[in-house]
């Protein structure tokens, strides 16, 4: 965290610069696994932008966007004003996974029409929940003179309040007066003052500047010559980041007063909000899109084959995991590479059938016996199922997606037109996964990728396709032994335990985690701030806290940078076919 | 035709029973032939699209001979019954040039772009979009989508490459958005235009005075999705007007009961599907039979199709790769199983359509459907031998009961046949290999 607070200002740029060179020749010399590639032109392309940015004495920020509000982000907003008990019931359309999360998508999706029908509907049943008889003596701040008529002071006030928050900055006094106005004409047609009301704060949460985070940008005094985030924009970025919510009212006084445009105010504030409960709701939200646990809401598995996978698993099963990353990361402040041999973990009676335990109704902690064989995120059931088949486990897909997922490389998609005649061959007989995928491998063609991720996913195969524990497959022994970059071992456990030193591991929460802060793709000119990040992380022996407020301070978060897009990958025919992209070189 | 009772006929729709009765449009709004509208103008002429996954096995899909004398092979067995009401074309191409073949994507993106595309994103707008832009502007809703699938994200319908258009994936809140309280019923004897409609309707003009500044801090790239978000509050006004204008009555419009919570049971069991899949076919039926929308996307099954049959350890997908060819048979049988019940779907689709009387004709009659795919052979996933289907006559543009062999042409031909059925006049469609000017001639009139 100290070293932090020396970046700040031109002082900082020129540390930087050094050891950003420095640790770019490191990262270009790293000796990789074989089968890993890194993307080359990206460290050469980043490296030569920020030597020249370096030279010209400027911080390499990044892109200033124009976010959709998520669902979640909604939700959070709405109930954390108006209180958790209103009901929204509501999905907003799905986004596409952008650089690897959900969450940079929200920067670069478009608006259906049915996306502004779906925000008029929830708009109209948020109103009027809040202006309902039962609520409206706590939500509003005053009283109408008649509950039959117009009382432009009341709706004035009200308005005035809600849309400050909900528009995350002061809203103009002339377009406040046009909703006042509107809420004005409402009760009189409807002889309803808070008929009236309920329809204006309906066209409030209808607003573009309610549903899109338009961020804002001014001339950095720090930086002569560079753009800075506004301080509402700064403080609605932070408060998506850390709390996946919009700003309240004291981060929004704090961005009113200037506090966010000094180092210290903005450390203050960082402080404050990273100890606020309201923490575990924006690490729970990037965990989640980091894991991709959206896809639990279309899971389902073949109720013959995995009789034990309840109907309430999925749900457990997303939760436990979330529950187990908040209080590793958070309530203990473990290393974040604990995560993955941990065998401590909640369960609930749904999941306690899949893990063969007997637990009573609602959550339980319990720490799994080394016997057990369910060290780490990767031995519990949402790993393990979401990477299956509805009807059997798959080494394939939990290999990709521990790829993917955890360590932030990619792996190609299947070459066309593929010969599956060997696995095809009905004279063959494959007992297990093992056996399956040889039989594949022996194709060339689909060797190359099936080396990326079968032989870590086949570590896995003591698991089946709902996460339960088993030692054979149809009878024959399960061979559990895998290899992951380099590093043998002959059970799950030895993976766990290959996960956690694996060089890749921290530097993807990194770059998950800046480009869930910064709203957006990863650009290439990020590289510095992310290599920088990574040492800071190593430095405080990988605490999440200590990341996430790394983050919030440095430059690259609230310095505007325009983005440098991805070249297009090169189109030939000769494309090795042998290669994981590593997005993120340590 | 008074004697009948609708509700119960449309009850029996939604619940998926074949229904062959007519429900006319009221004979004052239909001239004097039955085969216009009373002011002369034509029927309206509606799109639909149907999506299935993963192709098909070809020696038991694609008929031996072309024209209108052929039989049906066993894979399409379920088409036969409307053999008069479709066309069956096969060996299309969806060529990918240079671009990088991208299995589950690439086929379907020609088809509805006529652009393969080179990265995970689409060339433009799909053909629906282009066409609900032509046709379905002035309705309640410019296009509707839905899906058998149970996820929001099966959806082949993008308003541009970014927008998708989400599909309705749960019948009960299909139902609530189409036939819900903002109902503007055609059929309704009393109509009071609402004040509190009219004072949302008000309110939406101090929302879109917030354009302008936002417009001006975007860039050019933003300023087109402000544009979107511009669009849509102008099409909630329009909405809006409906809701407060008394609707012309039709008499094929009757929405029948909600379907209940427990009818919406998630997962992809086919059995599951199935029922799904009828349950939105008949609501999609149903908003264009009360005019709600002259544009509908269905889609049986996502591209990788997670279908699962009792009994078989592997889902549709899973099986295109791995269930080994019946020396006997020459195909995959239990992949050919997965894709029989994707040819019931489209003759549902096409039956829901036909079920509707309109004038002396059926709502198909007016209509033109397009089915595709996002592959040819199931176990290559392979991009050639693409097979299609059409249906409907357009208000008598298209013929129908063909094979068409397309022999190795870009199946964008297909969908430069329906820009310009439903006329939308574009000189060509489609970029590179894929580009053409030369429609399936052999089903226009």
């Amino acid at each position: 965290m100290r070293l932090v607070g020396k970046h700040f200002g031109r002082e900082g740029a020129r540390v930087r610069k050094t050891f950003v060179t420095r640790a770019l020749l490191f990262a270009a010399a790293v000796v990789l696994p074989a089968g890993v590639f890194l993307s080359g032109s990206s460290i050469v392309t980043a490296s030569a932008k920020d030597v020249e940015a370096k030279e010209a004495g400027t911080v390499v920020g990044s892109p200033r966007r124009l976010r959709l509000l998520t669902t979640q982000q909604y939700i959070n907003t709405v109930q954390y004003y108006f209180g958790p008990d209103i009901k929204i019931d509501v999905k907003f359309a799905p986004l596409e996974r952008t650089d690897g999360l959900l969450i940079a998508g929200a920067s670069v999706a478009g608006v259906s029409g049915a996306q502004i029908e779906t925000y008029q509907k929830v708009a109209s049943i948020v109103s009027a929940q809040v202006l309902s008889p039962d609520r409206r003596a706590t939500l509003l701040p005053c009283k109408p003179k008649s509950d039959k008529a117009a009382d432009d002071a009341c709706a004035e006030k009200f308005l005035g309040e809600v849309s400050n928050y909900l528009y995350r900055a002061p809203l103009s006094k002339a377009h406040l007066a046009k909703f006042v106005a509107e809420s004005n004409k409402a009760a009189t047609q409807l002889n309803d003052f808070y008929a009236g009301l309920q329809l204006a704060l309906e066209g409030v949460l209808l607003s573009p500047n309610v549903l899109f985070v338009a961020e804002r940008e001014e001339p950095d005094p720090h930086h002569p010559g560079q753009m800075r985030l506004d301080a509402h924009s700064l403080a609605s970025r932070l408060s998506l980041f850390l709390w996946n919510a919009a700003p309240d009212a004291v981060l929004r006084q704090a961005a009113a007063r200037g506090q966010l445009d000094t180092e210290k105010g903005r450390a203050k504030i960082v402080d404050m909000m990273l100890a606020s409960p309201r923490l575990e709701t924006g690490v729970r939200s990037l965990f989640d899109d980091m894991f991709g646990f959206e896809d639990f809401v279309t899971l389902a598995k073949d109720g013959v084959i995995y009789p034990y996978y309840l109907g309430e698993a999925s749900g457990d099963a997303r939760e436990q995991t979330l529950r187990t990353v908040v209080d590793q990361l958070l309530t203990k402040d473990r290393d974040y590479r604990d995560l993955y041999t941990t065998r401590e973990t909640f369960v609930s009676p749904a999941l306690a059938i899949i893990y063969g335990v007997t637990t009573p109704p609602g959550w339980h902690a319990i720490e799994f016996p080394p016997e057990a064989h369910r060290a780490g995120i990767l031995t519990q059931v949402s790993f393990l199922a979401l990477h299956s088949h509805p009807t059997r486990s798959s080494a394939t897909l939990r290999g990709k997606a521990l790829r993917e997922l955890i360590l932030c490389q990619k792996v190609p998609p299947p070459p066309a037109n593929v010969d599956f005649s060997a696995v095809n061959d009905p004279k063959s007989n494959f007992r297990t996964a093992r056996d399956r995928l040889t039989a594949h491998r022996a194709n060339p063609v689909c060797a190359g990728c099936h080396k990326i991720t079968d032989p870590m996913g086949l570590a896995l195969e003591n698991f089946d396709g709902a996460g339960q524990y088993r030692t054979d497959e149809k009878g024959t022994a399960i061979d559990a032994t895998g290899s992951l970059d380099g590093k043998d071992f002959s059970d799950v456990d030895g993976l766990s335990r290959a996960v956690h030193d694996n060089p890749a591991l921290p530097g993807c929460l990194v770059r998950r985690a800046y480009s869930y802060a910064t709203g957006g793709a990863v650009s290439l000119n990020a590289e510095p701030a992310l290599v920088e990040l990574n040492k800071n992380f190593a430095a405080q022996n990988y605490r999440l806290r200590g990341l996430l407020k790394a983050i919030a301070l440095n430059d690259a978060f609230s310095t505007v940078s325009k983005p440098v897009p991805k070249p297009e990958p090169k189109k030939t025919a000769s494309v090795p076919l042998l290669q994981v992209v590593a997005e993120n070189p340590k | 035709m008074n004697r009948l009772n609708r509700r119960r006929v449309l009850r029996g729709m939604l619940n998926g029973g074949a229904v062959t009765v007519g429900l006319p449009l009221l004979n004052c709004f239909l001239n004097g032939n039955g085969n216009a509208l009373a002011d002369g103008e034509k029927m309206p002429v509606r799109y639909g699209t149907w999506f299935w996954g993963l192709g098909m096995n070809t020696q038991i899909f694609k008929p031996k001979k072309t024209g209108r004398d052929f039989e049906f092979p066993d894979e399409i067995q379920a088409l036969a019954p409307i053999r008069d009401k479709i066309n069956i074309l096969t060996n299309g191409n969806a060529f990918y040039d240079n671009s990088p073949k991208q299995d589950h994507f690439t086929g379907w993106a020609v088809s509805r772009t006529g652009i393969a595309p080179s990265n995970r994103t689409l060339g433009s707008e799909t053909c629906d979009v282009t066409i609900a832009n032509q046709i379905s502007r002035t309705r309640r809703f410019k296009t509707l989508t839905a899906t058998a699938a149970a996820d929001a994200r099966v959806s082949f319908s993008y308003d541009d490459p970014n927008t998708p258009n989400p599909a309705e994936y749960s019948p009960v809140l299909f139902y609530a958005r189409l036939f819900g309280p903002d109902f503007p019923d055609p059929n309704a004897k009393d109509f009071k235009p609402s004040p509190r409609v009219m004072a949302r309707k008000s309110v939406l003009s101090a929302v879109m005075d917030e354009m302008g500044d936002l417009n001006a801090i975007a860039g050019a790239e933003d300023r087109v999705r402000l544009d979107q978000y511009f669009t849509g509050l102008r099409h909630l006004e329009q909405q809006f007007d409906q809701q407060l204008s008394k609707p012309e009555p039709l008499a094929a419009c009757h929405p029948g009961l909600a379907p209940k919570d427990s009818d919406m049971k998630m997962g992809n069991a086919s059995e599951l599907m199935i029922q799904r899949h009828k349950m939105m076919t008949d609501l999609l039926a149903m908003a264009v039979a009360c005019d709600q929308t002259r544009v509908v996307n269905m889609s049986y099954s996502q591209v990788q199709s997670n279908a699962t049959k009792p009994g078989y350890d592997k889902p549709h997908h899973t099986a295109t790769h791995e269930e080994a060819i019946d020396s006997k048979l020459g195909y995959q049988p239990e992949v050919s199983w997965f894709t029989r019940r994707c040819m019931e779907g489209f003759a549902y689709y096409v039956q829901a359509f036909a079920n509707i009387k309109e004038g002396d004709g059926t709502v198909l009659d007016n209509m033109f459907i397009v089915g595709d795919t996002d592959h040819g052979l199931a176990l290559l996933h392979g991009l050639d031998n693409i097979p299609m289907l059409t249906a409907g006559s357009a208000g008598g543009k298209v013929k129908n009961g063909y094979h068409i062999d397309m022999k190795g042409t870009s199946i964008a031909r297909t969908t430069y046949t329906a820009l310009r059925v439903m006329g939308v006049d574009v000189p060509r469609f489609g970029d590179r290999s894929n580009q053409t000017s030369d429609p399936i001639s052999e089903i226009l009139v």
